[in-house]
C-alpha cells in the first residue's frame, strides 16, 4: 500500500506517518507493506536529517501504534525540511512558512481516519490560508477585498448551496433527472472565478454551475437546461449541468474527464499566438489528475507557457475511489514540477486563500511567465451525484471534520463579528432562493421539450442529405408514448 | 433454477470464474469496495482482496493499458470501462495493440482480455452514458463483440468470453441490467460465442436484433401478429463474429428482413448485416432490407425515447416489410 500521501506528519524517528493505516482499502487480506514516508529533495535532505532529533524533541505527542491521528506543531525551520522550500513554491507572490505554525490548529482532530482525505492535511506548512483559527484573517495572505464584495460573495456562496439542495430534492422527486452540484466547494469555485478579470476564460469540469452563475448566466437559464426543454440552450440534447455559457465566456460541459484541460491551454496558447491579454481556468478534481488529458494539458502549457490556470479541486474523491489512488506523490501540486508548472497547494475551503492564489495565479500568466498549477485541498460533502450514494462507501463519521471547515460558515462568522452581516440574513437570502428558483422551475416545467426537428440540427452546421431524410422520417412516423417528458 | 437479474448473473459469472481460475483479474474504476456504480462487481473484493479486484485511478487508457500488460504476463484480466462512453482513451490501446498483438508477432504474443462495458441508452444518460459503439470496435479487425440480452445468456456468454483466447468487448445493455430476469443455470456453463438464438419464429418478416432492442422487437412482433404478420426475431448475442447462417437460414425461409440497433444507422452493423443479406440471399428477397436505427446524431437527452428504436417504429417496418 502506498504511503497515505499529502499529510506532512511524521514521525521522523522511525519514519513512520503518524496515521492509523487505512485498512479499509485493502479489503480481504488486509494492510500489508509498511507505509513509507515521502524522501525529501535532494537538496533538503541534510535540513531533515539535521532536524529530525529537533522534531522528536518538539513534538506535542509521540505516536502509539493503535493511537489515531495526533497533530503535531512544527517548529518554523521544519517547514523547509520537507521538500517545501521556496523552489517548489510559485515565485510570485511567497508564501512563507513563517505564519503556518499560527495556523496550526489548536486541537487535536482525532476524527475517523478511515476517509481518504484529512482535514488536517490543510495545516500542513505549505498550505496556504488566510482564515485563522480564531477565525480572523492573515494579513500576509489577505487579498483585501472590502466588506461589500465579502458579503457578495458570501450571498452568492450561499445561493449555490441552496440551489444544490434544492436541485437534488428535485431529482428525488422525480422532476429531473439528475443533478451533480458542488456541495461543499462553493468557496474553491466560486473564490476562484471571482478572481478572475472580465477577459479571462473559464473552462469547466461539471461542478462549477456556481461559476457560471456568478458571470452572469440567468438562472432560468440553467434551470430551463436542468428540465432539457424547449428553452434551454442546448436544446434538451444534453443531460442536466451540461451547459455551456459563452456570452460570460465559460465553456461547454461534457461528462467524460479530463478533456477540458488540453482545451483549456489550448485556448490560453491561442491567446497568447495571438498577443491577446487572456488566460483560462480550467477546473478539474483529483481524479481527473489521472486522466491522459492532465499530462498532455500540463505538458503542452509547460512547454509553450500558456496563460493557463490549472486548477485542481481535491475533495478526497472520484465517485467512491479515494485520492490516494490517484497518485503515488506526496501532493497534486508538486506534479507541476514535472512540466515546469510552478504547483501551490491552498485551503479550498477558505474564500480568502482561494481569491489570493488565483489572482497571483493570473498576474503570473499575465506577465508571460506560463501556468500554474493550484491544488485546492478541499471535500466532497455530498456524494458524486444524485446517482450516487456516499454511504456506501464512507462512513457519516468522516465528514465531520470537513463539515467544521465549511466554507460557508467561516465567511459567516467572519462577517457576523465585523457586523457586516446580521443572523436575519440567511432567512432572508434562502426566502430569495426559494422564490426565484420556484418561479424559474414552474417557468422550465411548463415549456414543452424541444421541437424534434432540433435532434438533427447543429450536428454539422448546414444540414446534409442523410440528415434531411432521417429528420422526414422520423417527424412523418409515430410518436413515443409519452411523448414530451 | 434460481432467478436473476443480469446484474446478478455476471456477478454469479465474474465470481465463479474467479474462484475457478486464480489468475482472473477485475480492475476498474469504483469496482472494487463499492462493487461497482451499477453493483455488478459487489462482493468480490471482499472476497477476492485487493490484489484481485482493484480499483484503479481514473484512466482507461491506464486501465487497458495495464490490463493488456498484465494479459502479457499471463493473468486474465476483466477490466470494466464504467461507461462504454468513456472507453475512447482506451482506443488507441484497443485499436493499435490489443487488436493487433497476435497478429503482428506472428502468433508470438496472444493479447487477450475481456473488456466488460455498460451500453445503450434510455436511461436519461444523454451523450455520454448512452452509446452503443460496436461498429467502432467490429470495423478493426481482431476484435470480438458479445451483447447479451438477458440473465441466462449474459453468464454463459461471459464465461465463454473469459475462455476465448481472443480479446472480446462484452457490452451490457445497462437499460435491461435490473429489467431483464430470468432463471439461470446454477453453477458453470457455457454459451458458445459466435451463435444468434432465434428467440421467436415466424414465416413472414426476420428481424435482427440485440441488446436491450431485443424487447422492444418483441413487443413490436406481437402488435404485428394481431395483423395477422409471423415476425421471427433473431437475437444475435454475439455481434462479431455473426452467425451469418441462423441469419440467412432465417432470411431465406422469410425473404423479408428488418435490423435494429440502437448505435446511429450510418455504417452501424445493421449496414454490414444486409451488405451480407445481399451477397449471400439476394434471390430470396422478397423487399428490401430495412434498417430501424438511431439517427446520425449524438445521443439526445429529452428526446431520447424519439431516438432509439422501440416498438412504435420497428412495428411499421414489419408491416411495410411484409407488405411490400
Amino acid at each position: 500500500m502506498r504511503s497515505l500521501g499529502r499529510c506532512a506528519c511524521r514521525d521522523v524517528i522511525n519514519g513512520q506517518p503518524l496515521h492509523e493505516a487505512k485498512r479499509s482499502w485493502r479489503g480481504g487480506r488486509g494492510v500489508r507493506s509498511a507505509l513509507r514516508p515521502p524522501i525529501p529533495p535532494r537538496s533538503n535532505r541534510k535540513l531533515y536529517l539535521a532536524f529530525g532529533s529537533i522534531l522528536a524533541k518538539s513534538s506535542r505527542t509521540l505516536p502509539t501504534p493503535s493511537t489515531t491521528h495526533r497533530v503535531v506543531k512544527w517548529p518554523l525551520a521544519l517547514s523547509l525540511s520537507f521538500g517545501y522550500g521556496p523552489g517548489a513554491i510559485m515565485s510570485t507572490g511567497t508564501y512563507p512558512a513563517s505564519n503556518h505554525s499560527a495556523l496550526a490548529p489548536a486541537h487535536d482532530d482525532a476524527a475517523t481516519l478511515t476517509a481518504a482525505r484529512h482535514p488536517d492535511d490543510v495545516y500542513a506548512p505549505d498550505v496556504v490560508r488566510v482564515f485563522r483559527n480564531d477565525g480572523s484573517l492573515d494579513p500576509a495572505h489577505d487579498p483585501g477585498l472590502r466588506v461589500d464584495e465579502v458579503v457578495f460573495l458570501y450571498r452568492t456562496m450561499l445561493r449555490a448551496r441552496l440551489l444544490d439542495e434544492r436541485l437534488v430534492l428535485l431529482q428525488r422527486q422525480g422532476r429531473i433527472g439528475f443533478h451533480i452540484g458542488c456541495l461543499g466547494e462553493e468557496a474553491c469555485i466560486l473564490g476562484s472565478a471571482y478572481a478572475l478579470r472580465e477577459n479571462d476564460w473559464i473552462f469547466p469540469c461539471y461542478r462549477e454551475f456556481a461559476a457560471a452563475l456568478l458571470r452572469g448566466m440567468p438562472l432560468q437559464r440553467y434551470v430551463d437546461n436542468m428540465f432539457g426543454n424547449a428553452n434551454d440552450p442546448v436544446k434538451g440534447r444534453q443531460m442536466p449541468d451540461h451547459i455551456s455559457w459563452r456570452k460570460g465566456k465559460f465553456g461547454s460541459v461534457s461528462s467524460p474527464i479530463g478533456t477540458q484541460i488540453t482545451q483549456a491551454a489550448g485556448f490560453a496558447w491561442a491567446a497568447k499566438l495571438r498577443r491577446d491579454d487572456l488566460a483560462t481556468l480550467v477546473y478539474f478534481g483529483d481524479g481527473a489528475t489521472s486522466s491522459n488529458d492532465f499530462h498532455t494539458g500540463m505538458n503542452f502549457a509547460g512547454v509553450f507557457k500558456a496563460p493557463v490556470v490549472f486548477l485542481c479541486r481535491n475533495n478526497g474523491w472520484a465517485i467512491s475511489v479515494p485520492t490516494e489512488r490517484q497518485t503515488g506523490s506526496h501532493t497534486f501540486a508538486q506534479k507541476g514540477i514535472a512540466y515546469g508548472v510552478p504547483g501551490v497547494r491552498v485551503d479550498g475551503n477558505d474564500l480568502f486563500a482561494m481569491i489570493k492564489v488565483t489572482r497571483d495565479a493570473i498576474a503570473r500568466a499575465a506577465r508571460g511567465e506560463g501556468p500554474t498549477l493550484i491544488e485546492a485541498m478541499t471535500y466532497r460533502l455530498s456524494g458524486h451525484s444524485t446517482s450516487d450514494d456516499p454511504k456506501a462507501y464512507r462512513p457519516d463519521a468522516t465528514l465531520e471534520p470537513w463539515r467544521r471547515l465549511d466554507p460557508i460558515p467561516r465567511v459567516r462568522q467572519y462577517l457576523l463579528r465585523i457586523g457586516a452581516l446580521t443572523t436575519t440574513e440567511d432567512a432572508r437570502i434562502e426566502a430569495e432562493v426559494d422564490a426565484e428558483l420556484k418561479a424559474a422551475i414552474t417557468a422550465a416545467e411548463n415549456a414543452p421539450a424541444p421541437p424534434l426537428e432540433t435532434l438533427f440540427e447543429d450536428v454539422f452546421a448546414e444540414l446534409p442529405w442523410h440528415l434531411v431524410e432521417q429528420r422526414d422520417e422520423l417527424v412523418r412516423g409515430p410518436r413515443a408514448k409519452g411523448h414530451g417528458h | 433454477m434460481p432467478q436473476m437479474n443480469m446484474v446478478q448473473a455476471i456477478n454469479d459469472a465474474l465470481r465463479l470464474e474467479m474462484r475457478r481460475d486464480n489468475r482472473v483479474v477485475v480492475l476498474g474504476e469504483d469496482v472494487g469496495k463499492v462493487g461497482g456504480v451499477f453493483r455488478v462487481t459487489q462482493g468480490l473484493f471482499d472476497e477476492f482482496g485487493d490484489d484481485r479486484v482493484i480499483d484503479t485511478p481514473l484512466s482507461e487508457g491506464g486501465i487497458i493499458g495495464t490490463a493488456i500488460g498484465m494479459a502479457l504476463y499471463g493473468l486474465v484480466p476483466v477490466p470494466e470501462i464504467q461507461f462504454s462512453d468513456f472507453i475512447f482513451p482506451a482506443y488507441d490501446q484497443i485499436v493499435s495493440e490489443l487488436a493487433k498483438y497476435r497478429y503482428r508477432s506472428g502468433g508470438e504474443y496472444p493479447a487477450k482480455l475481456v473488456i466488460r462495458t455498460p451500453v445503450g441508452g434510455g436511461i436519461r444518460g444523454g451523450h455520454y452514458h448512452s452509446q452503443h459503439p460496436e461498429a467502432q470496435f467490429i470495423h478493426v479487425a481482431g476484435l470480438k463483440v458479445v451483447c447479451p440480452s438477458n440473465p441466462a445468456d449474459a453468464k454463459g456468454l461471459l464465461l465463454s468470453s473469459i475462455r476465448d483466447p481472443d480479446p472480446v468487448l462484452f457490452f451490457e445493455p445497462k437499460r435491461i441490467y435490473r429489467a431483464a430476469k430470468g432463471d439461470v443455470p446454477d453453477g458453470d456453463y457455457t454459451v458458445p460465442l459466435g451463435k444468434a438464438n432465434v428467440v421467436r419464429e415466424g414465416k413472414h418478416v426476420t428481424v435482427v436484433v440485440w441488446g436491450a432492442m431485443l424487447y422492444e422487437a418483441l413487443e413490436a412482433a406481437n402488435q404485428a401478429a394481431a395483423q395477422g404478420i409471423e415476425t421471427e426475431v433473431v437475437d444475435l448475442r454475439t455481434l462479431w463474429p455473426l452467425d451469418i447462417d441462423t441469419i440467412i437460414q432465417s432470411v431465406k425461409k422469410t425473404g423479408r428482413v428488418v435490423v435494429v440497433h440502437e448505435a446511429p444507422k450510418s455504417c452501424g452493423l445493421g449496414s454490414e448485416i444486409v451488405s451480407l443479406v445481399n451477397e449471400k440471399a439476394f434471390l430470396h428477397l422478397e423487399a428490401p432490407p430495412k434498417r430501424v436505427t438511431g439517427f446520425d446524431t449524438p445521443f439526445p437527452y429529452t428526446l431520447e425515447m424519439e431516438y432509439l428504436p422501440l416498438a412504435h417504429r420497428i412495428l411499421p417496418a414489419i408491416v411495410e416489410t411484409a407488405r411490400y
